[in-house]
């Protein structure tokens, strides 16, 4: 399998769609997947992440569109198509009142693991998800970050050829996430991963390809190189200690825009292609404006996110806001 | 699969305490009855015996112990179907089953043959006190096999009806006490009709279960039951489908 790594098409979804009612949660998205892939799906709450989703796992009956899952169509043939893909909710389906090993067992004998092979595959899903010495405890007295894991002990027992993970890091503390994270590259190693988050350095940190998505449809699509480079034109930090106003800053570096960003510091941004960074030292030397700080602003997927999501809402401004803008707390948290 | 499912639902009921509650609060109210009426048959065995055509020990002690274990079924098993549906929904457990190589068929099949695991298991420990009377004397073996046939068809009619109304709600308590009123409804809805003909009768679960404590197994019954049994499974497994169709 490993020969055709990167080559092979583990899922493929075509024009999936959800109505719920009149409300269109899901529309027209469309995804295919290869072996070896982490695909991140990255939206706002309610951006129709867990309907698709629940959609390419077979929870939820599409309005339209088809999923095959390594050519095996999942609307015709949900059970073979199901044994092939391993799916850790937003809420993990765990029975408070079983042992861990007790559980997997059950997960393993649900997803056809053959009962010689149970044991293994038990041990394995526990080794990878770091749960060895946790198969004698009740799932209910594990701690959140440990229940997450058997979450994901259950996705992976039968070693599935995809992986579908909504939201594996919430609620977790920061050295739970960086383990969880690790864990999923690992899987990424071999199988296809789906994530969903809201987190953007998730993405960043994880996945190979990423798509946005806002109100059901898809914004954008492609690598997550192809995301950074998406931002429209570039932007500098620039600390002045004696700063000039705001407009007479602008005319300086001209074509690009000074935006003020606190006492004694602006944010300068400019299209693509052109460089304000000789303009503005020359000029605060000229006018002795004191700069003593000078440094390009994080590439953020961030504001790239921001822009994309609010492409279609009320306010314009917003919209066509470059990439310095500054992000929605929201999102980034 | 079905027996993966029902094994989970098993082990879920007996981890619980409530099945064991339910077994020993079983086991205590019918020896209670079977007691006292082994002790009136045995105060008034001199009359009935010179009596043609008596009522025997089956007749005194056993049917009425019956009577008992149908009510107590009734109230019960609301209790144990509550929460084969509604709980795992509650708890977004549901995902392991929908998400899993399994058809609804085998899900709620396999919820099914739990509950008549369970109810094999009640009517066999009713039978075992029953027999325990072979110590002393001659029991209606009949009578007593169509007493425990009607009670175990009962129990699962019992048990279909549950689970379907557990389908239909997130809450347990909700199942449960709509189950309890749908029990009662069905079992004295005959006390609604006048006319003796009238075809709320066919409707009376107590009506069909009177025919087995007579020891008359009648095949009408027999089908009563089993179309009761299949219609609420097969409106189970639609209702959950239709979850993930509409939901």
């Amino acid at each position: 399998m490993s020969n055709t790594a990167g080559q092979e098409i583990t899922l493929a979804a075509s024009g999936l769609s959800r109505r719920y009612g009149t409300n269109l949660a899901v529309d027209d998205i469309s995804l295919d997947l290869r072996r070896g892939e982490i695909v991140g799906l990255l939206g706002p709450n309610g951006a129709g992440k867990t309907t698709t989703m629940k959609m390419i796992t077979g929870n939820l009956a599409p309005s339209a569109g088809s999923v095959s899952i390594c050519g095996v169509d999942l609307i015709e043939k949900p059970t073979a198509a199901k044994t092939r893909i391993g799916y850790l909710p937003e809420v993990p389906p765990l029975y408070k009142d079983l042992r861990v090993d007790e559980y997997l067992r059950l997960a393993g004998r649900l997803h056809k693991v053959a009962k010689p092979e149970l044991g293994r595959a038990v041990d394995r899903a526990k080794l990878r998800s770091g749960l060895s010495d946790m198969g004698r405890k009740l799932i209910g007295s594990l701690s959140k970050g440990y229940q997450q894991r058997v979450g994901i002990a259950q996705a992976i027992i039968h070693d599935p050829d995809v992986i579908i993970l909504d939201e594996p890091t919430v609620g977790l503390d920061p050295n739970q996430i960086r383990e969880i994270r690790a864990l999923i590259r690992e899987l990424g190693n071999e199988h296809s991963v789906i994530l969903s988050t809201h987190i953007l350095p998730e993405v960043e940190a994880i996945c190979d390809r990423v798509q946005i998505l806002h109100r059901g449809k898809v914004v954008f699509a492609d690598a997550i190189s192809g995301l950074r480079q998406f931002r429209g034109g570039h932007s500098l930090q620039v600390s002045l200690r004696r700063p000039p106003p705001q407009e007479e800053l602008s005319t300086a570096v001209a074509p690009a825009r000074a935006e003020k960003v606190g006492d004694c510091v602006f944010r300068v941004m400019s299209q693509p292609g052109h460089d304000p960074t000789d303009q503005l030292v020359r000029a605060s030397v000229e006018r002795d404006w004191g700069l003593y700080q000078l440094s390009p602003a994080q590439a953020s997927v961030e504001e790239v996110f921001v822009q994309l999501t609010r492409q279609d809402t009320a306010n314009p401004d917003t919209a066509q806001a470059p990439a310095g803008a500054s992000p929605d707390p929201e999102a980034t948290t | 699969m079905i027996f993966t499912i029902a094994g989970k639902e098993l082990r879920s009921m007996f981890t619980s305490p409530l099945a064991w509650v339910i077994l020993a609060f079983l086991q205590f109210v019918l020896a209670l009855i079977f007691l006292k009426q082994v002790d009136g048959f045995l105060m008034v065995q001199a009359q009935l015996a010179r009596t043609p055509n008596a009522p025997g020990l089956t007749e005194v002690a056993i049917v009425p112990m019956f009577g008992v274990a149908s009510m107590v079924l009734l109230m019960s098993v609301p209790l144990l179907t509550m929460r084969l549906v509604s709980e795992e929904r509650r708890n977004q457990t549901m995902a392991l089953l929908m998400s899993a190589p399994v058809s609804m068929t085998q899900i709620v099949l396999g919820k099914y043959l739990a509950m008549v695991v369970f109810l094999l298991l009640i009517s066999s420990l009713i039978s075992l006190m029953a027999l325990s009377m072979l110590a002393g004397g001659a029991i209606d073996t009949g009578l007593l096999a169509a007493n425990l046939i009607g009670l175990f068809l009962l129990g699962c009619s019992f048990a279909a009806i549950g689970l379907f109304i557990s389908c239909l709600t997130t809450h347990p308590v909700v199942a449960a006490v709509l189950s309890l009123a749908v029990f009662l409804g069905l079992w004295i809805i005959n006390i609604a009709a006048t006319d003796p003909e009238s075809w709320l009768h066919l409707l009376s679960l107590l009506k069909h279960f009177e025919g087995f404590m007579n020891g008359s197994v009648a095949v009408t019954d027999l089908i009563f039951f089993g179309l009761l049994i299949v219609t609420f499974v097969i409106l189970s497994i639609r209702r959950l489908d239709s979850d993930r169709l509409h939901a």
